[in-house]
């Protein structure tokens, strides 16, 4: 690991030379690039094979599904050249000139220097090529134009690589690297604008992202994470949970599973002396409201909750699921509450997996609106804002008919 | 190979890390009184105790049980509450099928070590996770409330 | 009572140690068995060793009815013996082609060896009690004999025949000389005021294995060298494998062997969780076969269809109800449905085989053992001798382990590997690939008269046929009436006089469907009640009332009406948003009225706050099994009309788990009290009862508190106003 430390020091000190890798050591780093990368939460299919494709992405703009990246010549990456792959991952221009849409984070990957990304090349040039057509995109019009990215590219993708910070310690800049550059953390954590590209004037304020809260990273004490001790921060990034922080869910459970957990310690040293850096923007609190006294969410708390949760959300089998001090407990609109009441959740770590089921199928929103806000009251200590209609909008969309359906007869 | 301490005794187990405690105690050691019913924590049949605690043991990793208190059903003969338990479960002819009474007597038991006389709320509390799909609640909390009174 | 308790499991355990243990045939390996060569077994339900152990063949499945209980009371009751005396086998395997009820396990009332429908206690209730007299006379008649005295002159008691001068001899003693004796062509039985045990409530036989933990249910079998597995099913029926990449899986520790068969795969390992790390690691392609786009809405919109025109089949006509009802000064009319159910009982479908070219064992609990060892049979070509099926105690059935489509599935399975193996499906593909209830889609129409009284009365009866399925002969009218399907329909308690009830089979695409507790008086006495509630409210009339004044040639179902009536406090002042509801069933033998209290908030939250029954079930052999079974069928039936479906969404079941297919909890359970009515009569059937008698006192009552018919279950998120 040390190595590969000093390896990336070089790469930032702008050593463009020829690589003197073996390819097995080249494939290796490139596994390790490609783990910080992030490239499995997305690209990994449906039933969980990874690089194949297939996760669907729902956007204002329409349906994306991420492409087959294994190297298979007819429906992977088989044909991509060294020129084609870097240009797919700096610029968002891909095999044949197709543009790519910018939920593939080439802003971010833009930053990558041209070893680092051929190192990625070569790990999954190095993977069993696997025939998987992910389903057509569905983007409506005008965004099924693909050309359209030309312009949209010269507005938000300045196509620049990394530049250190040499006023900064050696540390700063390798966290900066890795958030920046291969986590393109602000993918999901930096709001966006009209063009839905990042809204450069907040970064790191939080976001809603695939329908989930990304959270407030900036150092602010309150709003952001100015309060967690570096090992919290670090324990969290690299396990998904911290004691009294709650545990990572959705696309951040992912993010660990496929991602964070892979880094190594120095690694996420790096990240977290970079977040700390991060200038505080400070959310407004939201309305304060009377809690609701609700026995309807004590009760549906203690059936179907309790058991793993403990009546005082302190765990009990795992200590993911504690949900004191959570972010998740803190939203009085209950965000990513909702998102995992409703469609479960699941994160791998190294020992374990701990999950969630989905209890959108048998309860109903009455019954959801008042556990979440019961939730949010009892171990947030906020306000909950939840609302039925807010349960309805994150209900999966095949719910069970008899909610559907007006009674026959009469 | 892990070393657990099941009813009071070490046991060696070579066993994956996340291998939940149930399957360790059924197929592995061979204690057959706790039952697998969900796989999720959502029914109970599964609980034991974990340093006094009720647990699902379904979800509960065997190396999260490294250097804990494991109590299962088979040693409850023995525990100070849970005989009455068991006793007050036969006077009161509680069980049907049978197959939830394991979980439904660990967590009463657990219920009433820390809390000797629950209110019904309490013993909605503790025992709303344990399903009973013939539907005996109405004897069990007649149960609990024998043993709470004796 | 602390004391006698223990005493008696005292006693139990030295049976245990001493008699090979109590529930023999419980008790592995069970290949032999101990008193096989018992001398004196002139019955197949009572075998007499010498050395005095006395063993009961069950041949009802003990599935937590108390069956074992119960039955064993009515041999001792007779045999003369204790129950602690005994010691409990599962019967064996019984084609059917004994005619003579003392020498079979089928089911007097359901004709196959099958326990379910609440005919155990009606089909024993002679047999039984005339096997253990059989046997006491011979056992008299030996003692008599080699006293030289008049067998009126003996008598037994707790094993043990008495004769004059104090002269004694015990039962092990007495068998070989008791086998010589000609069987008794006449049995007598005692009177009911000679009843020693019937009518009492003894502590349950079975009780004290389950509450230590030590009771061997099926899941629970080990046998030597036996291996684990997990399977996974198409989940789409009629689905087949299409390709399997298991190299992943059988790169994990403790992984075995991965085997196929047409419509699924199975993880085998050392031990469950090596199984089912297994099985997710496999890559499987199904062709999921032509229901591969089947959604719910189709199969009702079918039902839908089917049901608005006539009957296929009428199974009665009683007057022109139809021109009756024209006539009418009022006409109502209403359509009901009911949804696919699941059993998910709480111990999850298993089977543990071992299929050798000479032989095979199957270790299961099922309700239908001969089903169950003819599918063994079929599948590998093994005489039935051959094939020794050991029968488990069942953490659980409901109907679901009448089927035997996990036995088949495993002996294929089973078919492919060596050892023994013991096959857990995980509670989703339990709730996946169960077998369902079917969906019924009724129509009921009525006309009154000016005074509200019912002129005449047709019901459209549309659904699946379960009988046409699982047992061909049983239908009737060249095969196009399903009795069980306007069972509680055809009849009703009410005197009703003009009536034509007609079924419709309309069979699912793509779902198998199966009983379920309460069968078919479960599905139309929800119909009828619902129906005969919206009758006395059209008539302005009290439900009590309205139904009392149909009930004028049912003496024993009006009392049981008032007797609910009463005990509730029907009539009593409730607060706002409370209601009492009451439903009247005339099902399996027994009369049995609901009164149910329920609170509806103003957010559509429904509290059941009280239930109150009252029943007729003639001759109770159990009085405290009686209870028990109607307040856990009550609670069994509620949860399920409050919460459960299964549904579909292309050609796959949308439930896997107790998280979207909810139980009732403690928390959600009322209050419970349950009046008998006691006779002599003949004992009905109790166990589907109170199931039956939940959900139409349910939505009656919820009518009452908010003036909302829900004519569909489950009740889910009806009552949340938009």
């Amino acid at each position: 690991m040390r190595r590969l430390w000093l390896a990336m020091g070089l790469f930032l000190l702008g050593a463009g030379a020829a690589r003197a890798d073996a390819p097995a050591d080249l494939v290796k780093r490139g596994e390790y690039l490609t783990r910080a990368a992030d490239c499995a939460s997305c690209h990994t299919g449906p039933d969980g094979r990874e690089f194949v494709g297939g996760y669907k992405f729902t956007l204002p703009f329409g349906t994306l599904y991420a492409p087959n990246i294994t190297p298979d010549k007819q429906t992977g990456i088989g044909d991509y050249t060294d020129e084609e792959f870097v240009a797919a991952l700096q610029r968002g221009v891909g095999h044949g000139g197709k543009h790519l849409y910018p939920v593939m984070p080439y802003t971010a990957y833009t930053l990558m220097g041209r070893d680092d990304v051929l190192a990625i090349k070569a790990y999954l040039f190095s993977l069993q090529p696997v025939q998987a057509v992910p389903p057509p995109n569905a983007m409506r019009f005008p965004f099924d134009q693909r050309w359209l990215m030309v312009f949209w590219n010269l507005l938000n993708n300045p196509d620049h690589r990394f530049q250190p910070d040499t006023t900064r310690p050696a540390d700063w800049n390798r966290g900066a690297y890795l958030v920046e550059a291969l986590g393109h953390c602000q993918q999901c954590h930096t709001p966006r604008n009209f063009m839905q590209a990042l809204n450069t004037g907040q970064p790191f304020a939080g976001a809603v992202a695939q329908d989930w809260v990304a959270y407030n990273l900036t150092s602010d004490k309150e709003s952001g994470i100015g309060a967690w001790s570096d090992q919290d921060l670090a324990t969290f990034l690299s396990t998904g949970h911290a004691q009294g922080h709650g545990s990572a869910s959705g696309p951040m459970a992912e993010a660990v599973d496929h991602s964070l957990r892979y880094l190594n310690p120095d690694d996420i040293h790096a990240m977290v002396v970079y977040l700390r850096g991060i200038p505080a923007i400070h959310d407004a609190p939201p309305p304060s409201q009377p809690p609701v006294a609700d026995a309807l969410g004590a009760r549906v708390f203690q059936d179907a909750c309790a058991s793993c949760h403990r009546p005082d959300g302190a765990g009990r089998e795992t200590p993911y699921a504690a949900l004191a001090g959570s972010h998740s407990t803190r939203d009085p609109h209950g965000g990513n509450l909702l998102q995992v009441v409703l469609h479960g959740g699941r994160i791998a770590t190294g020992g374990a997996t701990a999950f969630m089921p989905s209890f959108s199928g048998a309860y109903t929103d009455e019954e959801l609106t008042a556990v979440a806000n019961w939730t949010i009251g009892h171990f947030g200590s906020q306000s909950g804002q939840v609302t039925r209609q807010d349960v309805a909008k994150v209900r999966p969309s095949n719910a069970a008919p008899s909610a559907q359906r007006a009674a026959p007869g009469s | 190979m892990l070393t657990l301490t099941i009813n009071g005794t070490p046991r060696q187990v070579d066993v994956p890390d996340d291998m939940p405690l149930l399957w360790v105690l059924r197929d592995v050691l061979d204690m057959t009184g706790t039952k697998f019913g969900c796989g999720i924590a959502q029914c109970g049949a599964c609980t034991v105790h974990m340093n006094g605690e009720a647990v699902r043991s379904c979800v509960l990793p065997a190396s999260a049980a490294v250097g804990q208190q494991i109590t299962t059903i088979e040693a409850m003969a023995q525990h100070p509450v849970g005989h009455k338990v068991q006793q007050a479960w036969l006077d009161v002819e509680v069980v049907q099928c049978g197959y939830c009474q394991s979980g439904q007597i660990m967590s009463a038991t657990a219920l009433l070590a820390a809390t000797p006389k629950p209110t019904d709320a309490d013993i909605d509390a503790a025992m709303a996770g344990n399903i009973c799909r013939c539907g005996t609640y109405v004897r069990i909390r007649d149960a609990i409330k024998q043993v709470a009174q004796s | 009572m602390a004391h006698t308790a223990l005493s008696r499991r005292a006693i139990l355990r030295i049976g245990l140690a001493a008699g090979g243990g109590l529930l023999a045939g419980m008790h592995l390996p069970g290949f032999a068995r101990a008193a096989d060569a018992a001398p004196l077994a002139p019955n197949s339900f009572i075998r007499i060793a010498t050395d005095g152990t006395i063993t009961l063949i069950m041949p009802d499945v003990e599935v937590g009815q108390g069956i074992y209980t119960s039955a064993t009371m009515l041999i001792a009751e007779e045999l003369e013996v204790g129950l602690d005396q005994v010691r409990l086998e599962a019967a064996p395997p019984d084609d059917g082609r004994t005619t003579d009820l003392l020498k079979s396990y089928t089911s007097p009332v359901l004709k196959q060896q099958a326990t379910g429908g609440s005919a155990s206690i009606r089909g024993d209730w002679q047999r039984l009690r005339q096997a253990g007299a059989q046997v006491r006379m011979m056992l008299i008649a030996a003692a008599a004999q080699r006293w030289q005295v008049d067998p009126a002159a003996c008598h037994a008691a707790r094993a043990v025949v008495s004769g004059p001068d104090g002269r004694r001899a015990g039962y092990g003693e007495l068998a070989e000389a008791a086998a010589a004796q000609p069987v008794p062509a006449t049995i007598p039985l005692k009177s009911v005021d000679q009843f020693k045990l019937i009518g009492t409530s003894p502590r349950r036989l079975d009780t004290p294995s389950k509450v230590d933990g030590s009771c061997v249910y099926g899941i629970d079998v080990k046998v030597p060298d036996m291996k684990v597995g997990t399977v996974a099913a198409c989940p789409v029926t009629g689905g087949t494998l299409r390709s399997l990449d298991d190299s992943a899986a059988r790169k994990l520790p403790g992984v075995r062997d991965v085997v196929r068969i047409d419509n699924a795969v199975a993880v085998i390992g050392d031990h469950f969780w090596a199984a089912k790390q297994g099985l997710a690691a496999l890559q499987i392609e199904w062709d999921l076969g032509p229901y591969a786009r089947m959604a719910t809405a189709d199969l009702v919109k079918a039902l839908d269809i089917a049901s608005q025109r006539d009957s296929d089949v009428i199974a009665k006509q009683e007057g022109d109800a139809e021109a009756a009802i024209a006539k009418a000064a009022r006409k109502v009319s209403a359509a009901y449905e009911i949804p696919f159910l699941s059993h998910a009982p709480m111990e999850p479908i298993n089977t543990t085989i071992h299929v050798r070219a000479d032989g095979a064992d199957l270790w299961v609990g099922t309700q239908v053992p001969a089903r169950a060892q003819k599918t063994i049979t079929d599948a590998t070509g093994l005489p039935p001798e051959k094939v020794q099926v050991h029968n488990h105690l069942m953490g659980g059935a409901f109907g679901r382990r009448l089927d035997v489509d996990s036995i088949q599935q495993a002996v294929l399975i089973a078919k492919q590997v060596s050892y023994p193996v013991k096959l857990i499906w995980t509670r989703e593909e339990d709730i996946q690939h169960d077998l369902y209830r079917p969906y019924y889609f009724d129509r009921l129409s009525a006309g009154l008269d000016d005074k509200g009284t019912v002129v005449g009365w047709t019901h459209k009866v549309s659904g699946s046929s379960v009988t046409a399925r699982w047992v061909p002969i049983g239908m009737q009218q060249d095969g196009k009436l399903d009795p069980d399907a306007v069972e509680g329909a055809a009849e009703t308690p009410y005197d009703l006089p003009a009536m034509r009830v007609g079924y419709t089979r309309v069979e699912p695409p793509g779902v198998v469907t199966a009983w379920w507790r309460g069968v078919g008086p479960n599905h139309n006495v929800f119909m009828v009640e619902s129906f005969i509630d919206e009758l006395a409210a059209a008539a302005n009339q009290d439900p009590v009332a309205f139904r009392r004044n149909l009930l004028g040639k049912n003496p024993r179902a009006r009392a049981v009406l008032d007797l609910a009536a009463a005990k509730s406090g029907w009539g009593e002042t409730l607060p706002q948003g409370v209601g009492r509801g009451i439903s009247l069933q005339f099902a399996f033998g027994t009369y049995m009225a609901h009164v149910l209290e329920a609170e509806v908030t103003r957010r559509g939250e429904v509290r059941i706050r009280r239930c109150t029954v009252a029943l007729d079930c003639g001759t109770a052999i159990m009085p405290d099994g009686v209870v028990a079974q109607v307040q856990g069928g009550l609670i069994f039936g509620l949860g399920t009309a409050l919460y459960n479906e299964i549904t579909w969404q292309d050609g796959r079941v949308q439930q896997s788990n107790f998280n979207d297919y909810r139980a009732m909890r403690i928390d959600e359970a009322p209050r419970i009290d349950v009046y008998r009515i006691a006779n002599d009569q003949a004992p009905g059937g109790i166990g589907e009862t109170g199931t039956v008698a939940a959900a139409p006192a349910l939505v009656n009552a919820i009518y009452a508190a908010t003036g909302k018919r829900l004519r569909r279950l489950p009740v889910g998120s009806q009552l949340v106003s938009a």
